[in-house]
């Protein structure tokens, strides 16, 4: 089936937040400081406000009070220690280009010129940005202090570090660097106060509910005088998992002037005030015995944290529970650094990991001398050796075999550097990725119209990945009406709520309570035919009743049947509205292990003079429970492996550490893939239900499509020409 | 941005004397780059003088060359018959550039007078003697990856970014220009500089003069060309290096060559003694790799760019292997 809003979307006509237009609003420009740590000494905005259509200039000495900012960290944030930067509240530097000042003008262009105006000075410190010069200031994160059996905590399975007495083993460090969400669409919000105490935004935003929450928090203002509007959200990949200090700024602002106020970040802000997956250094040690046992592993992790709040990630997850080894070692920490706090990015933790974990394990295979795929069999194990529980599902292997008949993994020569395409060496690599198959609650509210059409609604949001489209389908293959006629409204929260989209969760999640009101409104047309006259339905249970484009009917004798419109005519009701909450059971999630799998084979062609890798042919394959469109699951499947390549090829951001400030924060500098890196990419899925998490039997694939395809790059690189690089991206000058 | 005016004449003398006598005063074309430069507020234009109502879009065969108008587009001259047929070098490096999108709007006098993506000229809050004199190199002890390896200075490192421009100082190509004082032409080899102790003062235009067209002469090399761009994504990225190749080939030997590098200087790099040892040599790798030390000689890398000292050769080698094997 085709998205429902694809139409929308392909001719313009989808609204995103920054498209509204509010009468009298005014436009906001943030400044964003010029050192990386320090004090504001002095802040000129003389010549700002006395240019053409400021309307005004805020800063920590004048900026309207946030009253909420004096309690506690907002609920949608990541539960850190330390707390979030309060926007304008002191006139303290933790991060270079931190918001200082906020300019308000009638135009755009006016508010971007007087924002060059505004010149601060600064008394600065001496500020700590160089992840590498600054290791020993790495730090065990502090839930993990507070409880030593916390998934952060130092895990010990087996034996402590066993590998290092083995005669079969690698020790490899792997680096990535700070990489960034960038979507298309840039973070923007528009905030109109209503009146003294009603507030509504119209904010790029993943999470409407934790928004919403946030807001009335800051302001302290009733929850339901919170209206946050996010229709449509053009790509998110995690940064609109947070609410950020753009956010508050534009609602300072949209205060202080008494006009709604939009405010739209530059795509150089982009690279500094919404977040940004963390560079990692890693270190993994591994054994194995010679015919392919992996006997342990140990996986060292130090990511980058701000000096103001603790990021954290789960980068070490699949190493203990993706391979059968008896001692397994992990070791988190996190680096506090004169930067802006990082946000979890599509794969969170856990792509960082994958990258070092499916490398060693290709590194491993290497020195055993066997095949990688071989290897990673032989290893593979059927319960989860962590939490010591069955999987719910695990069609790993599965996908295995489809993705190698694929790929011609066949073709594949253990020895490095031996296929050629003309002057380019050849090689295939593979890298396997999981995340849990996480499932919340949500509530969804569903009406069934006399016309015969059901509109569903739940504040849940659709970054990309199709969810209203998914939703439609759930009801049309569960309550038996042509999806034509269904409707899902989502991205308000004036509708029932659901948690933000992130997570790889929404489908799970809110698929359920799709499910739940398709259920009772079966059971409420169900009691309505039973009581009816026609006898023919009498006693009839949901049970011998078949639901079918939109009629009911006797499953023993079909010919007697009754449409919905019908029902409702006869009970004489316009419409009957349902509203259902669906949560995951946790009794079962104490007897099971969910996790999505996927694995990824890469094929890439190096270039032995200039150095140029380009993949040549990429499949990805999921066990993700039940696919429920192949279409949408297949974009996201093929939209992870793009960010995959982007992640093993392309991207990193840089700082120049003399004034820690970033110098790669555009298009030009920072490289996103582009279509001409992206070849043709395949995406298969295994399709097999896991009903014990949830009754549609889905499990989450936005995580997973980018978990795995950085190592499956690196280790084909690795296969065509011996060239091991561990440190990402593998541009040119590393492979001449 | 600041509040700039705007005019559009239809006459050259127009345009020329409203940029001439207005300090503040500068042409726009495409505005590709002029746009970015002025959204960032690097360059602050109190008026633009709109030149896309002057006849200068046509490509014309005349005696002895091919006459590029300067405001014909990047991607027309790319996809030009005449272009392919005559210097299909130059078509190469053309398509090597930019994103379709760029190369619709960009026209040739625009990305002759391209500035350098250097990351602290685009930055007001680095230092920069290109964008602020006197304030310092920020590149020299920074993070200087994509910055220059040959004809530097201690005031600047940066490169000149266009493939275009690669192409046609290969081609011997000629700027012609009309300014208040009259018209003249600059060889595209003295057009830009390199940085020395004014790294502000981009190319030899003066103030008020227009580029009106290029005269890309004839030559022989129609066959043998290949413009080698290495970069760290497969399009839309500036060159870490590049290399235009041309060759005149006699059977398996070469009568003469053309070779030239972007992303190594501040301005296009052409190869000369390179050029020279290559004449009447055979057309081998051997001969390619000799060329290609000669060419390296007096490189100085920095702290980031050492990388470029391997692939520029490299490319070199490659980019003539690529030359000679095409047909």
């Amino acid at each position: 089936m085709d998205r429902v809003d694809g139409r929308l979307k392909v001719t313009g006509a989808a609204k995103y937040s920054a498209e509204y237009e509010l009468p009298n609003m005014a436009h906001a420009v943030l400044v964003g400081s010029t050192i990386a740590k320090g004090s504001i000494k002095s802040i000129d905005t003389k010549r700002a406000e006395n240019a053409p259509g400021v309307l005004a200039v805020l800063h920590y000495q004048n900026s309207p009070k946030v009253p909420g900012y004096a309690q506690e960290a907002h609920p949608t944030e990541p539960k850190p220690a330390g707390k979030p930067l309060q926007v304008f509240i002191d006139n303290q530097i933790h991060f270079n280009d931190q918001p200082i000042a906020v300019v308000v003008a009638d135009t755009l262009e006016r508010a971007m010129y007087a924002a060059k105006l505004v010149k601060a000075q600064y008394n600065v410190d001496k500020h700590a940005t160089d992840f590498n010069q600054n290791v020993p200031k790495a730090v065990l994160p502090t839930a993990a202090k507070r409880n030593p059996k916390h998934g952060l905590a130092d895990y010990v399975r087996g034996k402590e570090d066993a590998y290092k007495n083995e005669p079969l083993k690698i020790e490899s460090e792997y680096v990535i660097p700070t990489e960034f969400h960038n979507p298309m669409e840039l973070q923007s919000i528009i905030a109109h106060w209503e009146a003294d105490n009603r507030l509504t935004v119209y904010d790029k935003t993943q999470a409407v509910i934790g928004t919403q929450n946030a807001f009335a928090k800051d302001w302290g203002i009733p929850v339901e005088n919170v209206k946050v509007i996010a229709t449509f959200v053009g790509g998110a990949f995690g940064n609109g998992l947070h609410t950020w200090p753009h956010e508050t700024a534009a609602i300072i602002a949209a205060k202080k002037v008494n006009r709604p106020v939009k405010l739209m970040l530059t795509r150089e802000q982009m690279f500094t005030m919404v977040g940004y997956r963390p560079h990692a250094w890693q270190k993994v040690g591994m054994s194995a015995t010679k015919d392919g046992k992996i006997t342990a592993i140990t996986h060292e992790a130090i990511g980058q944290t701000s000096s103001y709040e603790e990021f954290t990630e789960s980068t070490l997850q699949q190493t203990r529970m993706m391979y059968t080894s008896p001692n397994v070692t992990t070791r988190y920490r996190i680096l506090p650094l004169d930067v802006s706090t990082p946000i979890w990015m599509r794969g969170p933790g856990e792509a960082t990991g994958a990258f070092a974990l499916e490398s060693a394990l290709d590194e491993m295979a290497y020195v055993l001398g066997i095949d990688p795929l071989e290897f990673r069999l032989i290893n593979h194990t059927d319960k989860d050796p962590e939490k010591n529980l069955p999987w719910s599902t695990k069609y790993l292997k599965e996908a295995m075999q489809m993705g190698a008949e694929r790929i011609g993994w066949s073709k594949r020569q253990l020895k490095p550097g031996q296929v050629k395409n003309g002057e380019w060496l050849v090689g295939y690599g593979m890298g396997v990725g999981t995340f849990g198959a996480n499932r919340g609650r949500a509530k969804v509210k569903g009406t069934l119209h006399k016309d015969g059409t059901l509109v569903m609604q739940s504040a849940t949001t659709d970054i990309g990945p199709g969810t209203g489209t998914a939703m439609v389908q759930i009801a049309a293959q569960n309550l038996g009406l042509p999806p034509e006629k269904i409707v899902f409204e989502l991205g308000s929260s004036l509708y029932p709520p659901s948690p933000s989209q992130g997570g790889s969760a929404t489908v799970a999640t809110v698929g359920s309570a799709v499910h739940a009101v398709c259920q009772a409104l079966k059971q409420r047309l169900t009691s309505m035919v039973a009581g009816n006259a026609d006898t023919s339905f009498k006693g009839a249970t949901v049970e011998n009743l078949t639901f079918k484009d939109g009629y009911v009917s006797l499953t023993a004798s079909p010919s007697a049947r009754l449409s919905f419109t019908d029902i409702l005519k006869q009970q004489n009701l316009p419409e009957l509205e349902v509203s259902e909450e669906s949560s995951p059971d946790n009794s079962l999630r104490q007897k099971y292990s969910m996790y999505s799998y996927s694995v990824h084979f890469a094929e890439v062609q190096v270039h032995p003079l200039t150095g140029q890798a380009r993949v040549t042919n990429m499949v990805s394959c999921a066990d993700a429970g039940t696919i429920i469109n192949a279409k949408t699951a297949g974009n996201q499947m093929i939209g992870g492996a793009v960010g995959g390549i982007g992640m093993a090829l392309t991207e990193g951001g840089v700082i120049d550490h003399r004034f820690g400030r970033y110098v790669t924060k555009d298009f030009a500098e920072y490289h996103v893939p582009v279509h001409a890196d992206a070849p043709n990419i395949s995406s298969l899925f295994v399709n097999k239900p896991d009903l014990i998490n949830n009754p549609n039997g889905t499990k989450g694939i936005g995580e997973i499509a980018i978990i795995g395809v950085a190592p499956a790059i690196a280790n084909a690189i690795f296969n065509a020409t011996g060239k091991r690089i561990r440190e990402l991206p593998i541009t040119p000058d590393k492979l001449i | 941005m600041i509040q700039f005016q705007y005019v559009k004449p239809s006459k050259q003398k127009a345009a020329i004397d409203t940029v001439a006598k207005d300090e503040t005063a500068m042409f726009i074309a495409g505005g590709t780059n002029l746009v970015d430069l002025m959204k960032r507020g690097i360059v602050n234009p109190e008026k633009l003088v709109d030149i896309n109502k002057l006849p200068l879009r046509k490509i014309e065969k005349e005696d002895g060359h091919v006459r590029i108008g300067a405001l014909a587009l990047n991607g027309a001259v790319a996809e030009d018959k005449l272009i392919l047929e005559k210097h299909p070098l130059l078509s190469q490096a053309l398509n090597a550039g930019a994103s379709a999108q760029l190369r619709n709007m960009a026209t040739v006098g625009g990305n002759i007078m391209q500035r350098t993506r250097c990351n602290y000229f685009y930055d007001t809050a680095m230092p920069c003697n290109k964008r602020e004199p006197g304030s310092g190199c920020g590149a020299l002890e920074g993070y200087n990856r994509m910055h220059a390896i040959f004809g530097h200075s201690d005031k600047c490192i940066a490169v000149n970014p266009s493939d275009m421009n690669v192409a046609l100082i290969a081609l011997d190509a000629v700027v012609l220009v009309s300014g208040p004082k009259g018209d003249r032409k600059i060889p595209f080899a003295e057009f830009h500089r390199l940085p020395g102790d004014t790294p502000q003062i981009h190319t030899n235009l003066q103030k008020g003069e227009l580029i009106t067209s290029v005269d890309v002469p004839e030559h022989p090399y129609t066959k043998h060309v290949n413009y080698l761009k290495v970069r760290d994504r497969t399009s839309y990225a500036f060159a870490l290096v590049s290399v235009a190749a041309a060759l005149d080939m006699d059977g398996s030997n070469i009568k003469s060559a053309r070779l030239a590098m972007g992303g190594v200087a501040h301005k296009p790099w052409r190869l000369n003694e390179a050029e020279q040892f290559l004449a009447g040599k055979p057309a081998n790798e051997a001969t390619f790799r000799q060329a290609a030390e000669i060419a390296m000689r007096g490189a100085k890398a920095f702290e980031h760019n050492k990388f470029k000292l391997k692939l520029g050769p490299n490319t070199i080698v490659q980019a003539l292997k690529n030359a000679a094997g095409a047909v």
